[in-house]
Order: structure tokens, then sequence, then C-alpha cells
């Protein structure tokens, strides 16, 4: 958003009854491929974190196929690396709505050879990666919705709203199945399986609108509180004990919120006096930097995000 | 602060090879600070490496390892992007003739088209060929971009003949409404975000400009209501004993609207019927129109499923399973007369047999080829198609959604044809009128 651009947005006079205004032609283009994945595959699944993109994404569930039950279970991978406060609120987000929520762990995953790490990995970024097509694989599971956005970085947004992966769980974007109009293909072959983005279209600050008319709970560190952090890599990323500070990192007690939520040991903190979502939407509106630019992982090389979405990451 | 209403109006790029497409929408998000400093240091670290120190505007869009190492776009790129007083979903699509389909995918969705044209190349077969599809899409809105003017010495009779060239095609095309020509430089950024002082003799909005105010209202028709059912929608042993026998129809309005207590009718069965209720998460509303998700409960407890059509009484839409249609062939294996392939239309698959190829389109004449063999990867044709059960269709030129499909091709899946129906020849006329227990 640019700067100096005053909210309130204008109203525009021209528009009639019959025009929705942006969160609403975005939500009704989002519900419309939710029932379009229920109606198409046996084993759908949505891939639930706690974070603000998927807590939307359950919100559109919800007026997708209530009064039904949502038709899919939920999944996350653990990573073990998780802000506890996002756990605690996909657990319990999970059980207000009704929904089945499986959670399978990176931990379990090296623990049996599934997801191996090199010598001294502490990320465990890359090893989502065999944990999630495990779980794919273990639940036979032809569809896994996610709430990733084209807005979020470059590679994302050559991406499909179905987005087709091989039986090695790749994407190949040389070869996307075209997508006209709103008529999805949705076919794959046993053993393939599709990835879903309802959210393709949105932006942050969309996101952020659509939580405050939809009144949506989001978990609290995404609102200003003090955090121990330490200087790392050009950021402030929280002080914890799988990585804890050297003797020369700069400690410091900080205000501060996350933009964005991936990992622990990989989340830039920003300073931010915001506590309401009002705070955060005026945040947004003046800020100067993506929110992918508090992301250490995304940082590792021009082409980071595309070599990981080939090996099947989300 | 107040959630404000605002549209978003989307469109694409498109134009040649080295038009500077990607550079178009680069400049479109610099002059109008929608660019964060994080992307602005990626530029110039992009720069230092392979730019020889110059920003280059196009690899913004440009997001592929692949394609920034080659310095082409291979596929459809969105961006996102806003002003005061729009959002902008922007679909940049490739020039290359090899990728036509990813223009029709790009362009599909769009309000509006905004063609590249060089201004020391004037009309190329790449111009006239994104005329056609614009025109064959029935997008409501067109602009040609003439860029590069400041390497034609930014001369008014140079933009007049390129406008000229392009007007005397365009009746051929026949239904582009909306059409504007602008004189810019995507490099410099004349006319773009900005008024330009070269260029005193042109009047209009900048190009930015236009995509602000350009009148979108309109843009979809509410004459005469559809509903493709994509969702049964019954809960299983609900806790809340009221919803025991709820059943509703989930879809997306594709066409017109409908109010509680219209007459309706269900198609193919024929049947008629009342709107008796129209749920959404938000509560009951009384009317729904297109592009809206609903759930319809009608009066009577009919056998409704997927793929089944709500349809207002009024301009009934066609049924049949004998078409006609124009197709835009997307994949190396080419159509041909025999085929059996999926077709996908509105929420129903159905298979298809492709049962003649009338003719070929030639885009430099924009005459029809009779009776081609066959029609190869970005050609466009039109072809006869049965299907194994009739679609309830509308005229493409008519309405976008409820008149397009797309052809799969079997055991790859891969999807091979975008199909614009032709209108039917007589509107569907149902046996059994009126519902009876």
């Amino acid at each position: 958003m640019p700067p100096g651009v005053e909210r309130p947005w204008p109203v525009l006079d021209q528009m009639s009854s019959y025009q929705l205004d942006h969160l609403q032609y975005l939500e009704t283009e989002s519900i419309h491929i939710m029932r379009e994945v229920a109606a198409e595959f046996e084993r759908p699944t949505i891939l639930f974190s706690g974070g603000k993109d998927s807590i939307c994404l359950l919100r559109l569930a919800e007026k997708a196929f209530r009064p039904s039950d949502i038709p899919m279970p939920f999944l996350n991978v653990d990573t073990g690396h998780h802000f506890p406060e996002l756990n605690e609120f996909r657990d319990r987000r999970a059980v207000e709505l009704g929904g089945k929520l499986i959670v399978r762990k990176v931990e379990d995953a090296i623990a049996s050879g599934i997801a191996v790490p090199n010598p001294g990995e502490v990320s465990r970024n890359r090893l989502q990666i065999p944990t999630l097509l495990a779980a794919i694989d273990e639940f036979q599971f032809d569809c896994a919705i996610g709430g990733a956005r084209r807005d979020e970085e470059k590679a994302r947004a050559k991406e499909r709203f179905f987005s087709f992966r091989d039986s090695f769980g790749q994407w190949d974007p040389r070869n996307q199945r075209p997508e006209i109009w709103n008529v999805y293909n949705a076919r794959v072959n046993p053993g393939e399986n599709m990835r879903v983005f309802p959210l393709s279209n949105w932006t942050e600050m969309d996101i952020w609108e659509y939580i405050k008319r939809e009144k949506l709970e989001v978990p609290t560190i995404y609102f200003s509180h003090k955090r121990q952090a330490v200087r790392r890599g050009g950021q402030w990323l929280p002080v914890t004990d799988i990585v804890p500070p050297k003797e020369k990192e700069e400690v410091r007690e900080m205000v501060v919120r996350v933009r964005t939520i991936g990992d622990i040991i990989s989340t830039g903190l920003v300073e931010s006096p915001a506590n309401t979502v009002d705070d955060i939407i005026a945040e947004i509106a003046a800020a100067r930097v993506t929110e992918r630019g508090s992301r250490a992982d995304d940082k590792a090389s021009e082409a980071a995000m595309e070599d990981r979405k080939k090996q099947g990451y989300f | 602060m107040s959630v404000h209403p605002v549209e978003i109006l989307r469109f694409n790029t498109c134009g040649s090879v080295d038009d500077g497409k990607s550079t178009l929408i680069g400049r479109l998000l610099y002059d109008s600070k929608n660019l964060m400093e994080d992307q602005i240091e990626a530029l110039e670290r992009s720069a230092d490496i392979t730019g020889g120190g110059q920003i280059n505007l196009a690899n913004l869009t440009d997001g592929l390892r692949a394609e920034r190492e080659q310095g082409i776009t291979i596929d459809v790129a969105y961006r996102y992007f806003a002003t005061p007083r729009r959002k902008f979903i922007v679909a940049d699509t490739p020039g290359h003739v090899q990728y036509t389909r990813n223009m029709v995918t790009g362009a599909s969705t769009a309000n509006m088209s905004v063609v590249l044209v060089d201004a020391r190349l004037g009309v190329i077969e790449q111009t006239r060929r994104h005329s056609y599809l614009a025109a064959l899409l029935g997008i409501p809105h067109v602009v040609f971009a003439v860029n590069k003017m400041d390497l034609v010495d930014w001369r008014e009779e140079r933009f007049r003949e390129i406008r000229d060239d392009i007007e005397a095609f365009l009746p051929k095309l026949g239904v582009l409404k909306d059409v504007k020509f602008i004189p810019i430089s995507a490099l410099n950024g004349d006319n773009v975000v900005e008024p330009s002082p070269q260029t005193p003799w042109y009047q209009g909005p900048t190009l930015l400009g236009h995509l602000e105010t350009v009148h979108i209202a309109s843009d979809w028709d509410l004459t005469a209501f559809r509903m493709p059912v994509q969702w049964v929608n019954r809960p299983n042993n609900p806790k809340d004993h009221s919803l025991h026998d709820f059943r509703g129809l989930s879809g997306q309005v594709a066409r017109g609207l409908v109010k509680t207590g219209d007459s309706v009718m269900v198609l193919p069965a024929g049947i008629k019927t009342t709107v008796k209720e129209i749920w959404t998460y938000d509560g009951v509303v009384q009317e729904a129109f297109a592009p809206q998700s609903v759930t319809i409960r009608l009066q009577d407890d009919l056998d409704v499923s997927r793929g089944d059509m709500i349809v207002g009484l009024e301009n009934l839409p066609g049924m049949s399973s004998e078409l006609r249609a124009h197709v835009c062939w997307m994949n190396s294996r080419p159509l041909q007369k025999g085929k059996k392939y999926f077709l996908k239309h509105a929420a129903q698959t159905v298979q298809a047999v492709v049962t003649n190829l009338d003719n070929r389109m030639n885009i430099q004449t924009f005459e029809p080829e009779a009776e081609p063999a066959e029609l190869v990867m970005n050609s466009i044709g039109e072809i006869r198609i049965r299907t194994a059960k009739p679609l309830i269709y509308d005229g493409y030129a008519t309405n976008r959604l409820t008149g397009s499909f797309i052809l799969i091709e079997q055991g790859s899946n891969q999807t091979v044809g975008a199909g614009m129906l032709l209108p039917p020849t007589e509107p569907v006329k149902p046996e059994y009128q009126d519902f009876a227990i």
C-alpha cells in the first residue's frame, strides 16, 4: 500500500447494489473453489496451521459448507519449532469448528527415517516436505487445500488455484494446466494429487480486512507483546532454547509482533505497538517492506521458494 | 476506521516478446508506490549481478529462475496492487506464439486487456492475434498501449498511424465494445501513472487513470438467472434438530439474480418449483445475484444433484448434446475429428466426442479456413461436439460462465482446449412443466 494514502478509502458512488466489494468478490471466488474440491475429490484435507491465512481458509470453509459439517479433516505438519501460542490456538480452533485435526510431527518423521536431517541442520523447514508427503500418503489424500497467496512471493505468483502434483509430490511450473474462467480441472490419477489455493488472489491487506470484517480471533503473537529477541542475520528473532544466543550476539527485550509466522527460530519480529486488528491494518498500509521480508527461509536465494515448491512444499 | 467498499478490476497485459509488458507492470507498481523496500532491494541485488547496475523492472514479474536466466516470461504471473480508488489483479501473460494458451488463461477472467504495441514495429501478427483473442474471449474493455513512443520521438503521426491500422481491422472482430488507445513509454513512465509532458497532443487519461475509472459495474449480466448446482448441502446427523430436513443446493450464481419466492426451473429435469429460502452462512437473504455463492432451498423436495442447473423462467437457456463452439487448442497433441475428451462445463463433467472441425481461423486475414484436418496448439477454430449428457448453456457471447467449457484429455488429464459455445438455436422446451407429486 502506498504511503500517504489515507484510509478509509472513498466510497464509490457509482457502485450499484448489485456490485460486490473486493472482499465479497474474493470470498465468493474462494467459496466456489472450496465447493469444487468437496465435490470433485474423494479424500481432500485442509492444511491448518493456526496462522492468519489458514484462519481465513477455515472461515471460508464454513461459508462454503454450513450448515453441514466441513466435509474434510484439517492437517498440520508440526515441525517441533512452532510457537506454542500457535499450537494452542490451532487445537482450540479445530475443536470449536467441530473438525477433525490430524497433526504429523517432523520429530516422528525423523525417528522413522522418513525425514533425514543433514549433519548440523537445525531448521525444520526442509524436513516438513517429506513429513507432509508421508501424511498425504498415509491418509491417501488426493487433495490438500492450502492458504498460500500469490502476492507472497514471486514463485507463488505463477501458481494455479488447482496446482497439480505428480506422484512424487512435485510441482512442474513449465507444465501447469491452463486455468480458464472458473472451470477447474480437478482430475488426478491414483497416487497423484492436487494442491488447491483458494486464497490465491488475496493480499496481506485483504486477509486482515477480512479478519476484521468477520471478527475472527487470531493467535496473540500477531499483536504487540514483550519478548526477548536476538539480533541474527539482520533480523530480530525470538530467543529460544533451540538456538540459544551466542556470547557475542545482542539480546534485547523488545515490544514486538509477528507479521508472518514460520518456525520460531526463523520468524523475524517486527517492533510494533499494534494491539488491535485496526492497528495492524494501519501498520500494513504504511509498511515499507513485504510480509516475507521477515522470513529468513526465503532469503536464502532468489529462487528459494521455487526450489522448495518443486520438491513438494506447500 | 470503517471497511470501505472498493471494487476489484482484473486486467491482463499482452503483447509480443520485448514489447515491454513486464516493464509496464513493474512501472505501474513502482510509480503507484506499491513496491516495498525489500522488493526494490532485491531488484538492485539482481541489477548488480545481471543487469550491469541498471534496475530492470521486468525482474519484478519474471518470477522463475528459468525466466530470469533466459529473459523471457514462461507462464502467467499474477500481481496485486491497489490505489485509493481500486484494487487490481494483473495477469501478466506472455507474448510468445507458443504460449497463446497462457493469454487465454490470463484473459478469461479479465475485465480489461491491455494490448502492448511497439511504436517502432506497429501492428504485427501478435497484435492481431491478441486483439482477436480479446474479442473472442469477450473481454469487456480493451486498451491498446502504444509503447516505446520515446523511440519514435513522440511523433503524433506515428501514434495515429498505428491507431488507424488497428481500427481498420477491429470491425472484423465484431464484439469489442470499449476500445482505447494510449501513447506510453513504460521504461520512462510516460502516461503510465503520470501524464507525460511529451504528449501535449494527447488529451486522454493515463493508463492507470483509465484503469481506475473505467465503468465495470455492468460487466456482469443480471438479466436471466442461472445457478449450476455445485454441491448438495445436507447435514449429517445435525445436533440442531431444525436442520434434520435441511436440503440446500449450493452454487455460485453464474448469471442474473434470484429472489425468495421466485419461480424457477430445475434442468435437465425441466421441473418448475419455487425458491423457498436463500441461505448463507451470514444469514438468510432475500435475493442473490452473480457472482455470489449461496445455498438455495426449493419449495419441493426434488432429486437435484451436482451438474443440474437452476434457472429463471424468462430467457431459458439452451439444452443440447449437439453443440457448436469456438475452441482454442492448448496442447501439442492436435485436436482431431472423432477424438474423445472429457468436457467440463459449469459444474458437470461429461464425455464428449468431436464430430467435426468446421473451420480454422486465419489470424492474418481473420477469414475462416473450412474443414481443416486438425487444430494444432495455439490455433482457434469452430468445432462440433456431441456430449454423452446434454449441456444446459448460453452462448458464450451472452454469458461467459454458462457459455464456456474446457476439454480434458483422457488418461493424461491435461487441459487441452478452451471452448466458447455458440448460442443455442432454441431455448429448452421442457416436457414436464409443473412439479406434481
